[in-house]
């Protein structure tokens, strides 16, 4: 099991994607003044599959879906 | 818009005693100090932050930029970690932005019942992930899945038929993670207050080759921190084919939404 987990809120190697798991998909929703539509999903999305074609650009090739032999 | 004109950035709702001992000297996703505006036995963690990178229209072009969102999202969640360690913290969805102090306290004064209930919920708790990760191989291997022979040479037919096998095993593979997830979300689920499964992510985004079959949270006791994870060790042990990965403790991101619902 790969527990690297420190023990408290600090020192913590945060991967980005389980930060952004919480930050724009958790916490209190409240409509700010500047609101965006943040509460809305859209804005959410659109942040995240800017992440994973920027993400999935660095990635090798998955050699599970990457074509036969 | 002015380069001065500013708006007040909204991190985190804590109760209200002691929040000038609790803000200390944070830095904020501005580099602004952080403060914090009181109303009653609340008081909101707050910045001032400038709109011409926090105001709407550049918030709605930032959130498409990786390297800002990155740095942005660390910067919140820091705020908000730093203040869970000396407290109970209700976190807010990062990029909720008020024009002015006055509009924060109102806040504070309309919501009131909502964020103290929220602020019982999460005291003493602390939020844990648990991710799975399926290796389709191993999980496959279960069923006959015959190795294709070396030096075969590959006909038509000949791939039709590994391809066949190789969904079959795929298909098998499935359903013995998605049980296999069950099982680890029911178990958890007995040494936590709460927990939910929130929707996996795509493999491109986790960085892992190997496929997320469970992505949980849970808000546990903070006493009964050691027996979650010792639980999770012992699934580890009992579990063929599936990868555990514990991440926390977080501040209750995943458990305030519900009772403070907009």
């Amino acid at each position: 099991m790969t527990d690297a987990v420190a023990t408290s809120y600090d020192n913590r190697q945060i991967a980005l994607v389980d930060l952004l798991d919480r930050v724009l998909a958790g916490g209190v929703v409240i409509t700010g003044d500047i609101t965006l539509s943040i509460a809305d999903v859209d804005l959410v999305v659109v942040s995240l599959r800017t992440l994973i074609s920027s993400v999935g650009s660095l990635l090798p090739p998955d050699p599970a879906t990457g074509g036969e032999g | 818009m002015s380069t001065d004109d500013v708006a007040v950035w909204l991190y985190a709702v804590i109760g209200g005693e002691v929040a000038d001992d609790r803000t200390g000297e944070l830095t904020g996703v501005d580099g602004e100090r952080v403060r914090h505006i009181d109303g009653g036995d609340l008081s909101a963690i707050v910045g001032t932050v400038h709109l011409d990178e926090f105001g709407e229209e550049a918030l709605r072009r930032n959130l498409e930029n990786l390297d800002w969102l990155s740095v942005t999202a660390r910067a919140h969640d820091a705020v908000i970690s730093a203040i869970a360690r000396s407290g109970p913290v209700l976190p807010v969805r990062m990029a909720t932005v008020y024009l002015d102090d006055e509009r924060v306290k109102e806040l504070l004064n309309t919501r009131r019942q909502d964020f103290l209930a929220a602020l019982d919920l999460v005291t003493g708790r602390d939020e844990l992930g648990v991710k799975a990760y399926g290796d389709l191989a191993a999980l496959a291997a279960g069923g006959n899945s015959a190795p294709q022979p070396a030096g075969e040479k590959r006909s038509g037919t000949a791939y039709l038929m590994k391809r066949k096998q190789q969904l079959t095993a795929h298909e098998k593979a499935h359903s013995a993670a998605a049980a296999e997830a069950e099982r680890v979300h029911a178990t958890l689920l007995r040494h936590a207050v709460d927990g939910k499964q929130r929707p996996p992510g795509e493999p491109a985004v986790t960085g892992k080759r190997a496929w997320t079959v469970l992505n949980g949270t849970y808000l546990v006791d903070r006493n009964r921190v050691p027996t979650f994870r010792a639980a999770v060790a012992e699934l580890q042990e009992t579990t063929i084919g599936i990868e555990l990965e514990i991440t926390g403790p977080w501040p209750p991101y995943s458990f305030t939404g519900d009772v403070v619902s907009s």
